[in-house]
This record gives structure tokens, C-alpha cells and sequence, in this order.
């Protein structure tokens, strides 16, 4: 049929004006919007503000369903152990002897360790406590960026820059803070970089987000690329931002340039994640000021499309 | 009176009694506004997908207002609406304020030369909307998009284009509820 459209009134002088408007108006918020998508291209903290506020009233909506879907996660996994709890029982039993004796062996390397570095009058570093634990409440699904929100902000202490780790691994970075939520710049978003090195040696490379929510482990030295699938990544120090050694990515499949791989921390099954300090606040000062040279300033780089929201 | 003599759909039809009901304009105003509002929300449910996998819902029920109730949604609606969803979805800010008011325009553009459309029109109409708004969106997101992107926006379209026969009967749910007959008269 044809629909009651208001264009299709002739006789009505009022609706025939009202129409127009409504036009006129539409044609300027278009231009509005493109003006306003110009200024957050280009400066993408300007609305932070009004984004924190929206946030800090629907953050609390995400909980249920941020309960639900880590819930969710584990409903499988809780069905299948039925099936499995005889073989499962006897394999557990036999890791736990073997563990057993690990654990003498490592006390043992531990103590040794401790006396190494008191021989050399090495300084423990200590453990960085988080600045707050939170939840995990949405994530941008629609759009091709990768954010997450979480429940605490900047009257928990959180400031824009400091790293999001879950039980698991890096998650990513705080972009912007309201009161009581912030956003959170996932690993996988594609403006994302952060500097790792492999596990077992010091093969320093950057982790960045690829559109298809893994990660590309870019080599810094090209050359014979020596990693192989299954290499474990975890974040190198360098540019100051994340503390050395927590687990970013594991790599799936080599490239001329490194790797592709993927987050080892899956924001879907993260439910709770700890926000910690900016690790070396100097050097991560330094690096975005570009006075360290090489890895440090292309950290930079990655560091200050996001910094100038800081 | 007699009983039988009255047609039944005299005292009642699916928007309930006609007997001392009338619609509330409260209802028949808010709620395509709030379920749209609604749907912006839709980062807040429990999906991480890694690539965007989600469709744009809150777009999917603009478009369905537009179909189901033409004229009802006023040709700005994408102005306010859209500064909403953008301060949840991630994109730029600014990014749907445009996007949804082009889209309205076109709309209201497709309407008046096909003037004669019935559900298959309308959602070719949608098809070519989403088509159109998810890439633009991929392109304005912020990030350096390359031709790469594409092979993975392309479930989200083809959920996107699935959806929209659903959303489009919820829409036409929503607006029975939004004409139903709850004020008391007299």
C-alpha cells in the first residue's frame, strides 16, 4: 500500500511546512555529525566527557550480563566433567605426584636464586598491587574497534594509560575514564601496539590488533624469523607502559614478518580484571616524548595515537 | 440492546476495548524512541565477539520505525538518536549523527519515488542501508582500515540483513503495545 507518508499531503499547508523542516534539519545533522566526526577523528578525546557520563549511568546494566556470560563460559565445561571424572581422577592423581616433586625441586632453585641475588646485591623488584579490580561490563560488538567498559573509574583511582590485566594475561589499556567506569582499548583493537618479546629468549617484537580479533606479532629485527606456532609472547617493558612478563599472546601461524596469533586472555570468558599502575611512569614519559631512540619511540607512536587522549 | 445484533469488532479491536479506552500519548510517543535508545545499549550485553559480529540493532530498529510506521519517526530522528548510540558504539563520535541522518534522507528519497512498496521494497531498501552504513562505518571507525577489513564485516551484513525481517515484526509488536487503548475516559 501506499504509506500514510507525510510528503503525500498537498491540502495541508502546516504538514507541507513541517515536512520541509524536518529536511532541512535532517541535511544539517548530517553536516553536524560529519563536522563532529571530523573533530573526533582527529582529536579523540573531545567528547570523553560526555562518553563518561552516558557510561557512568548504563555501566551498572552490563553486570548481569557480564555475570551471565562468564557463567555461560563455564556451563560446558561443567557438564562435560561428569563424563569425565573417572580417567580425569587417575590422570590428576598422577600430575599431582609429579608435582609434588617439582615443588621440592623449585623451592630449591628458588632458594638458591634468593642467595644468587643476594650475592649480587640484586634488588627485588616488588610486586605492583592493582590500583582496583573490576568487572568487565560490554564490549563494542558492532563497530570494527575493539573497547571494552568496566565498572570502576576515575574516583577509584584509575587514570587513562594504565594497563588491564586478567587472571590470564594483558587485556589491554585504560583510553578514558568517567567517574565510575572507563573504557578500556583491547589488544585486539587495530589501533593497538604493545612491545613483547618470546618467552624463552629475548626475540623483541610488537603485538598489534588485526580486524579479525587476533593479534600480528611484528618481528623488530627482520631477518630469518625464528618463531615457530606456539611461541608464547609476553610484554617486553619496553616504552614503560606494562610491567615485563605478563602473557599477551600465543603465535598460531608464521608470516614473513613474524606471526599471527591470538590474545591469550579472551576478553569473552574475562569476567574480572585487575587495572594496574603505569609500570615506570619516567620511561614511559621519556618514550612518549620521543627521547629514547628505536623500540622505545615506535612504542611511542602506538602509545600516542592513544595518548592524546590522555 | 441486543448481543447478537453487534458486530463484535464494534467494542473491541487488537488494540484492546474501545469502550471508555483511548490510547495514551505517552506510550504512542515514547516508545519508538525508548526501544531505539534501547537498542543503542547493545554493548552492554553479554557478547565479545572478536571481530564485530553484532548487528547495528539499534539502527536495524530506526529503519524498522521507518518501514512499519512511515512519517512517524520525524526525518531529524537521526540526529538525537544517533549522538546516543555513538556514545556507546564505540565509533568517533559523530560518526552515526551522520550516517543515520543520510540514511533517513535516502529514505524519505526512496519513499517518494516509490511510493508503492510493500515488505520485499522495503527491505531491499534496508539491505541497501546496511550495506552502505557498515562500511561507511568500518571507513569513519577511527582506525587504519585497509581493503583487509572487508571479508570480516561481512557476517555482520549478512546478519544484519537476516535480522531485519525480525526486528521488523518486534517493531511491529512494540507498535501495537504502542496503541494500545490503557487511558481511562470519563
Amino acid at each position: 500500500m501506499a504509506p500514510p507518508s507525510i510528503r503525500r499531503s498537498s491540502s495541508s499547508r502546516k504538514a507541507r511546512l513541517s515536512a520541509f523542516t524536518g529536511y532541512v534539519i535532517a541535511g544539517l545533522a548530517a553536516l553536524l555529525g560529519a563536522a563532529l566526526l571530523i573533530v573526533s577523528l582527529f582529536q579523540p578525546a573531545a567528547f570523553s566527557g560526555l562518553r563518561g557520563a552516558a557510561r557512568d549511568v548504563a555501566a551498572p546494566a552490563g553486570e548481569p550480563g557480564a555475570i551471565a556470560r562468564s557463567g555461560g563460559q563455564d556451563l560446558f565445561a561443567w557438564i562435560g566433567g561428569y563424563f569425565q571424572a573417572g580417567s580425569q581422577n587417575d590422570r590428576l592423581r598422577r600430575e599431582l605426584d609429579a608435582a609434588r616433586i617439582k615443588l621440592v625441586e623449585m623451592q630449591a632453585v628458588e632458594a638458591e636464586n634468593r642467595r644468587l641475588k643476594a650475592l649480587l646485591d640484586f634488588e627485588a623488584e616488588e610486586e605492583q598491587a592493582p590500583v582496583a579490580t573490576t568487572r568487565m561490563v560490554g564490549a563494542t560488538a558492532s563497530s570494527i574497534r575493539r573497547f571494552a567498559f568496566v565498572d570502576a573509574g576515575s574516583s577509584d583511582g584509575i587514570a587513562a594509560g594504565m594497563p588491564v590485566a586478567s587472571a590470564s594475561g594483558l587485556v589491554g589499556r585504560i583510553l578514558e575514564t568517567g567517574r565510575h567506569s572507563a573504557r578500556v582499548l583491547l589488544l585486539n583493537d587495530m589501533e593497538s601496539l604493545v612491545p613483547v618479546r618470546r618467552l624463552e629468549d629475548d626475540v623483541v617484537a610488537f603485538a598489534e590488533g588485526r580486524a579479525d580479533g587476533g593479534l600480528r606479532i611484528r618481528l623488530v629485527n627482520l631477518g630469518i624469523n625464528p618463531l615457530k606456532p606456539g611461541d608464547l609472547f609476553v610484554t617486553s617493558g619496553a616504552g614503560g607502559l606494562f610491567r615485563p612478563g605478563i602473557p599477551v599472546a600465543v603465535a598460531d601461524e608464521i608470516t614473513a614478518d613474524g606471526a599471527l596469533g591470538h590474545m591469550l586472555s579472551n576478553p569473552a570468558a574475562t569476567d574480572f580484571v585487575a587495572i594496574m599502575p603505569v609500570w615506570n611512569p619516567a620511561l614511559h614519559d621519556a618514550a612518549t616524548a620521543g627521547a629514547l631512540p628505536e623500540a622505545a619511540a615506535e612504542e611511542a607512536d602506538g602509545v600516542s595515537a592513544e595518548a592524546g587522549e590522555e | 440492546m441486543i448481543e447478537g445484533d453487534l458486530n463484535p469488532s464494534a467494542r473491541r479491536d487488537v488494540f484492546g476495548s474501545k469502550i471508555n479506552r483511548t490510547h495514551s500519548p505517552i506510550l504512542a510517543i515514547a516508545i519508538p524512541w525508548a526501544s531505539v535508545l534501547l537498542a543503542s545499549l547493545s554493548p552492554f550485553l553479554p557478547f565479545f565477539p572478536g571481530f564485530p559480529l553484532v548487528p547495528p540493532i539499534a539502527l536495524l530498529m530506526l529503519l524498522g520505525w521507518r518501514f512499519v510506521r512511515p512519517g512517524l519517526m520525524p526525518s531529524w530522528a537521526g540526529l538525537p538518536l544517533g549522538a546516543f548510540d555513538d556514545l556507546f558504539s564505540g565509533q568517533p563520535f559523530g560518526s552515526a549523527i551522520m550516517l543515520w541522518s543520510l540514511a533517513m534522507l535516502a529514505l524519505d528519497a526512496v519513499e517518494a519515488r516509490f511510493p508503492w512498496r510493500g515488505f520485499w521494497q522495503d527491505w531491499l531498501a534496508a539491505i541497501a542501508v546496511l550495506t552502505v552504513y557498515i562500511f561507511a562505518a568500518a571507513l569513519f571507525s577511527g582506525a587504519h582500515a585497509d581493503p583487509s577489513v572487508i571479508p570480516w564485516l561481512l557476517p555482520q551484513l549478512l546478519l544484519s540483513i537476516m535480522l531485519f525481517p525480525i526486528v521488523a515484526r518486534i517493531v511491529a509488536r512494540l507498535d501495537r503495545l504502542r496503541l494500545r487503548r490503557i487511558r481511562r475516559i470519563g
